[in-house]
């Protein structure tokens, strides 16, 4: 258990989203001593020993992913993904509002190491008042010093701007939001090339999660070995985990990689809802599949290796714990609707296939369940899959495929 | 030569350039993977998941960097475990594709059945039904039954304008984005875009007018379903019912190479007649695209207002006579000139035509007279360009001039491909007296006032960043136009670029040398042909007798009535009853070029065959043959029954032409990208070439003949003087001319004849954008609107050509605000 937070400081610390106040907790230390003292290679080189892996979802190692930049083509840029539209993820929010100089430190950490001197914050459409407030604290750090030209008295500049999308979950996927920051459509691109070759205005990018980012000066300040050290060998560190679902009490907590399902709903969470036994867990919000719980399941630690053997992803950790009183059909009917909502239509699988979907599920909930409809929207699903030009496609099909195949009496009324 | 690379595609081994993508190295293996949204012209952009296949590529010993082998001794394969889109991956060594297993089959066929689900199948009603690619497919790939329920399908709009010219059916649309993806990378107007999101995600035209672009048809070539039709074709015909004949556009000096179809139509009296225009590949002139004006400018030759019997001046009036007393009395006539015979014909006539009239003017010792307001077409056949040009082909090292040119309006096709050639590494030198289109992709932008052409280019020669540009590049091209000009200036124009390329060594050899931007399609084959344009018509025709062919002197200009006025005798021999018939002795009707065959010399020199497409008019007569019987009556002696043998007689006598004959007009070659071969679904609806690309002429250069430049003559420049205005001419692409007039579709593209000013001269006149005013212009007064451009003088006016204004050379003229009326609706 830990005593201290290392992402959700702001829980410890009153007013750390004060400059001064984060500055006398160390704040811009690990900036400034990467910028002073390190070289860009080593910064990265710190990263991969961490053993850091990105928060986004995919959970790919972040220094590696950084080591791919092309440095034959300039400028670079870093993006800071902010669009947490995943439903149940709402951890980048909290770190945002509440410690935002640690994650706009490490997006300046991250610009170094990758040589960039612009980074972009792209947050949902809706965050239009976290971004009034990051602006505010991106000028406060142009006035400190700790942004802008010649930093700390190097020839390393460094500008940060925020952007707003307009209210699509597709902008989260890293290259619909880099078409988005161009004033594009934003629509996946084909990969490769990725963005580390051909990214923002079609120079090398990285980009990043929020939740990743704010690892860093912790990281850089307290060295790869400290951060390892938490966690499991598949998994270093910590992870916010946003609890919701039938749990008593919802909420982001922080907790090392490895914390059990059981731990996180019941000693954080406050247990199910009137008491009720756990029936399904979704691990990473609406683009989940259904973990069918039992007690080998709950005692499973978390981290991206283990919840795999469950036949799951632990995704963004955006943990919705599901109870008897739930039936598998009413979730899937509220996936797929999100889904057939949110596909940007690019491709046909998706275009077509959540709305087939959406079809299929609503006449089987009001139709009297047919197993011919049943059977139909697993093969749809499952024709989806593999198919797609990215994943949300596949992820509309997840909670499908699994919810049918796991829970089939809750098809069958 | 690019690295090749050896692959194996359903058991066939085949060596394709490194790079190519799959679905392109399948098909020159002739086998053809399935596409929707893939378009060789195009970028690939994955998005309709048609050309799933399974892809295996050899797992490499990262020591040796040799492929690592199985037990058996072949290489180790590794294959992902989802599909891979054909479009979008290129080939690599040793990669093995399977196109027909049975995962890829399957991936193909959900395609197919996820597009049906939204789909309408409107087959029976649809336009693109007989020659859709979705429906070909679905034959092909798809599933066979539905298992999406009907009553769910969606219903949209089936019939949303996008512009007057194109027509979206929502319901059809796949969403491909291949037209979106037209308009932004091939024709450079980005006026198409997505509306909405998921499944509704909407075509929409982002313009105003909307889709305005002159290549808007393009789109609904290669839209691969019925969504996008045009104004003109919609519910037309089926595309089975249609014949094809092969012809050049006339409408434009690029001669995009086309298709006409053609059917029986009872709407006209049973006849048969064109029913659309095709573009027809020809990957060095217009690859597989043509302009909105070459595609709807056509319903002329169909038109009532048709000459069908030749007609004689009998006391005082035009009456109908017989072929034999019409040509007799005009052979007579001529007999009775001699030398006194002016031949005044344009570039609308094909070589052939052409030929006889000059033949027939050169033995009675006449004058052939082109009726053009441009110059320069002999500096064009001595300097070239040289054979063997492409637009295609130039890329880094080569420099395009244009000059004096609008060229999206005058010659579209040659737009875009420069545009292309500017995109794949050409320099571009764009020098105009006002803002163009062409602008946006030029490295250097020349803005002269008008009357400064020559010394423009004569600045191109000199040292500097522009001059370096042209006179230091390994291959320079440039295109002259008369954006301001009339006969005199153009010629002057003419010879200040023939002389920068000789002197600069840009002559004689491919991808070098002069283009005119001439307002016909055969002006250049009339220049070499050996007709020259005069400096004085007006004088040259005073007391002539003159044989008006393929023109309209007195529709265009009131002085030009007066000179007729004042001629011997007059024959007109053309497709209308035009002005100058009106007031002609005789007048003879002549086939329109779709009613016959012929040959066109376009700008860049290629001569190129048209054929007939359908049923000549009763009792008209091709242009040669016409000419040659009025000849007999004035015992000369011309053929006048095939016109393969004219051309034949042609190349015997014209050195450009020298070895040339129809058989090797109609030679073809393989083109790439492989179109029309059934798989309508890879390149679109356009014609396969079976009829011949063409042969460029050799110029003098080419030749290394001995040559000498004439000097830049000295022209009159006329400046706008102090309180008064210069009105100059410009060309439109959609003007008055008869073929865009009898075409209503485009009618509301053209306009009222208007002026364009610079906003201060209008400030000055007390008039606004969209106000009248009244224009005097050589002793003519006409109502004309006001538009404003801000890149002019503020001493000029710009005039539109064949908008019904007389101008054909720079003039003094005066503008008057017309009386106000509130014209707010
Ligand atoms: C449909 C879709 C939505 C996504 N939404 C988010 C998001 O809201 N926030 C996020 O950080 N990553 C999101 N991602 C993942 C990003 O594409 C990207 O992998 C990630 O930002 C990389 O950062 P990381 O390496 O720090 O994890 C999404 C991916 C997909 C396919
Ligand atoms: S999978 Fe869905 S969201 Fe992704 S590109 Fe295709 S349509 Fe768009
Ligand atoms: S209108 Fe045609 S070309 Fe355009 S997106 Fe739809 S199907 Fe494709
Ligand atoms: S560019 Fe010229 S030749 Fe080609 S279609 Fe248009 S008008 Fe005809
Ligand atoms: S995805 Fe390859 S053709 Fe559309």
């Amino acid at each position: 258990m830990l005593m201290t937070h290392i992402l959700l400081r702001h829980r410890d610390i009153p007013d750390i989203n004060k400059l001064n106040v984060y500055k006398s907790n160390g704040g811009f230390e690990a900036f400034k001593k990467v910028v002073t003292k390190m070289k860009p290679g080593e910064v990265t080189d710190a990263v991969k020993a961490s053993g850091l892996r990105g928060r986004g979802g995919a959970g790919f190692p972040t220094g590696v992913k950084w080591s791919f930049i092309d440095n034959k083509i300039w400028p670079h840029y870093v993006v800071a993904n902010a669009d947490e539209s995943e439903p149940g993820t709402f951890k980048d929010r909290e770190i945002m509002e509440s410690n935002p100089f640690q994650f706009l430190e490490g997006v300046a950490i991250a610009s170094y190491a990758v040589g960039a001197n612009a980074a972009y914050v792209y947050l949902r459409g809706e965050f239009w008042q976290v971004a009034k407030f990051l602006d505010e604290k991106i000028a406060e750090m142009g006035e400190a010093g700790v942004l802008g030209e010649n930093l700390f008295g190097t020839d390393y500049s460094l500008h940060i701007y925020t952007h707003l999308g307009a209210g699509a979950y597709i902008c989260g996927e890293e290259t619909a939001m880099l078409e988005s920051i161009e004033g594009k459509r934003g629509t996946p691109r084909i990969r490769p090339p990725f963005p580390a070759v051909y990214g923002l205005y079609g120079k090398p990018t990285v980009v990043n999660n929020v939740e990743t980012l704010t690892n860093l000066p912790m990281i850089l300040a307290n060295g790869a070995d400290w951060y390892k050290n938490m966690g499991t060998p598949d998994s270093a560190g910590v992870k916010v985990f946003s609890l919701s679902g039938r749990v008593r009490k919802p909420g982001n907590y922080e907790l090392p990689f490895g914390t059990t399902f059981r731990q996180l709903i019941y000693e954080h969470g406050g247990g199910v809802q009137e008491g009720r036994p756990v029936k399904a867990i979704m691990p990473a919000g609406a683009s989940s599949s259904f973990i069918a719980a039992d007690e080998k399941v709950l005692d499973t630690q978390m981290d991206y290796a283990a919840v795999r053997t469950l036949g799951a992803d632990l995704g963004s950790a955006s943990v919705i714990v599901i109870d008897d009183t739930v039936s598998m059909d009413w979730v899937i009917n509220k996936t797929i609707h999100f889904f057939k909502h949110e596909s940007c239509g690019k491709c046909t699988p998706c275009r077509e296939g959540t709305y087939w979907m959406m079809h299929l599920i609503e006449d089987i909930r009001d139709g009297g369940h047919s197993t011919d409809n049943v059977d139909l929207l697993l093969n749809v699903a499952k024709q989806m899959q593999n198919k797609c030009l990215c994943p949300l496609g596949e992820f509309s099909t997840m909670a499908v495929v699994t919810g049918i195949e796991r829970f089939a009496q809750d098809f069958t009324k | 030569m690019t690295k090749q690379v050896t692959l194996t595609i359903d058991g066939k081994q085949v060596t394709v350039p490194d790079g190519m993508l799959v679905v392109d190295a399948a098909k020159e293996a002739g086998i053809d993977i399935p596409v929707f949204c893939y378009h060789p012209k195009m970028e690939p952009v994955g998005m309709c998941r048609m050309c799933l296949v399974e892809i295996g590529r050899p797992v490499m010993d990262r020591t040796t960097g040799k492929p690592i082998l199985d037990d058996k001794g072949e290489p180790k394969l590794q294959f992902l475990p989802k599909l891979e889109t054909a479009c979008t991956n290129p080939v690599s060594e040793g990669m093995v594709v399977y196109t027909q297993s049975e995962k890829a089959e399957a991936g193909q066929k959900s395609t197919i059945e996820f597009l049906l689900t939204s789909h309408p199948l409107d087959c029976p009603i649809c336009d693109k039904g007989g020659e859709c690619p979705l429906q070909n497919l679905t034959m092909a790939y798809g599933p066979g039954k539905s298992r999406f329920l009907f009553d769910e399908k969606m219903h949209l709009a089936k019939m949303v304008p996008l512009g007057e010219l194109i027509y979206l059916d929502q319901e059809r649309c796949i969403q491909c984005a291949r037209c979106i993806r037209f308009q932004d990378e091939v024709a450079g107007d980005a006026v198409l875009g997505f509306d909405e999101r998921g499944r509704s995600t909407q075509i929409v035209s982002l313009s105003d007018p909307g889709f305005d672009s002159v290549f808007s048809g393009n789109t609904t070539d290669i839209c691969p379903v019925g969504a996008l039709t045009t104004a003109d074709f919609r519910f037309g015909a089926r595309p089975w019912e249609l014949s094809s004949s092969a012809s050049i556009c006339s409408q434009c000096p690029v001669g995009c190479n086309i298709t006409f179809n053609t059917r029986r139509e009872a709407m006209s009296d049973g006849k048969i007649v064109i029913k659309r225009v095709m573009p027809r590949q020809n990957e060095e002139v217009n690859e597989i695209w043509m302009c909105d004006k070459g595609r709807f400018a056509y319903h002329y030759a169909e038109s009532e207002k048709r000459l069908s019997k030749p007609l004689i001046r009998k006391d005082g009036k035009l009456s109908r006579a017989s072929w034999d007393a019409a040509t007799q009395a005009a052979g007579e006539a001529i007999a009775k000139a001699k030398k006194d015979l002016v031949v005044l014909a344009s570039g609308r006539l094909s070589n052939e035509d052409l030929f006889n009239l000059k033949s027939f003017a050169d033995q009675v010792e006449g004058k052939a007279v082109l009726y053009t307001h441009m110059g320069g077409g002999d500096l064009v056949s001595l300097v070239g360009v040289g054979q063997g040009t492409n637009f295609g082909a130039m890329g880094a090292g080569t420099t395009i001039v244009v000059v004096a040119s609008d060229l999206y309006e005058e010659a579209p096709v040659w737009y875009l491909r420069v545009k292309q050639a500017v995109q794949r590494g050409a320099a571009l030198i764009v020098a105009n007296p006002r803002e163009t289109k062409l602008d946006r992709y030029a490295s250097f932008v020349i803005r002269y006032s008008y009357g400064d052409e020559v010394r423009t280019v004569h600045d191109l020669t000199k040292k500097g960043k522009v001059g370096d540009a042209f006179a230091k590049a390994e291959n320079a091209v440039i295109l002259f136009g008369s954006d301001g000009l009339g006969l005199d200036g153009s010629t002057a124009l003419a010879t200040a670029c023939a002389r920068a390329l000789n002197d600069t060594e840009h002559a004689g050899k491919p991808n070098n040398g002069l283009i005119g931007v001439w307002q016909r399609a055969n002006d250049q084959g009339a220049w070499e042909i050996g007709f020259r344009p005069e400096e004085n018509l007006v004088g040259a025709l005073k007391g002539k007798t003159v044989y008006v062919v393929g023109a309209d002197p007195a529709g265009d200009d009131p002085a030009l009535v007066r000179a007729l006025h004042g001629t011997e005798f007059v024959i007109a021999q053309d497709l209308f009853e035009t002005e100058t018939a009106k007031l002609a002795d005789v007048v003879l009707p002549a086939q329109a070029y779709t009613e016959r065959e012929g040959t066109f010399t376009s700008g860049e020199r290629r001569v190129q065959r048209f054929y007939p497409a359908v049923p000549a008019l009763d009792g008209t007569r091709p242009d040669f043959a016409i000419t040659s019987q009025v000849a007999r009556q004035a015992s000369v002696i011309l053929e006048g029954t095939s016109a393969s043998v004219v051309f034949d007689i042609l190349a015997e006598d014209i050195k450009s032409f020298a070895g040339l004959n129809y058989a090797k007009l109609a030679e073809v070659k393989p083109q790439r990208p492989i179109v029309g071969r059934g798989d309508l679904y890879y390149g679109g609806t356009t014609y396969e070439n079976k009829f011949g690309l063409g042969v460029q002429l050799s110029s003098a250069a080419d030749r290394s003949e001995k040559f000498t430049l004439p000097r830049v003559q000295k022209v009159e420049e006329l400046r706008p003087k102090e309180k008064k205005l210069l009105a100059v001419p410009v060309t439109k692409l959609y003007d008055r001319g008869v073929t865009v007039e009898s075409a209503k579709l485009l009618n509301q593209r053209i306009g009222e004849a208007f002026v364009a000013l610079h906003p201060s001269a209008a400030e000055q006149l007390g008039v606004e954008a969209g106000e009248r005013v009244k224009l005097s212009l050589d002793g003519v007064s006409e109502d004309v609107v006001v538009k404003i451009d801000e890149t002019i003088s503020t001493g000029v006016v710009l005039v539109p050509r064949s908008m019904g204004l007389p101008i054909s050379a720079p003039a003094e003229a005066s503008l008057k605000a017309a009386k106000k009326v509130s014209v707010r609706a």
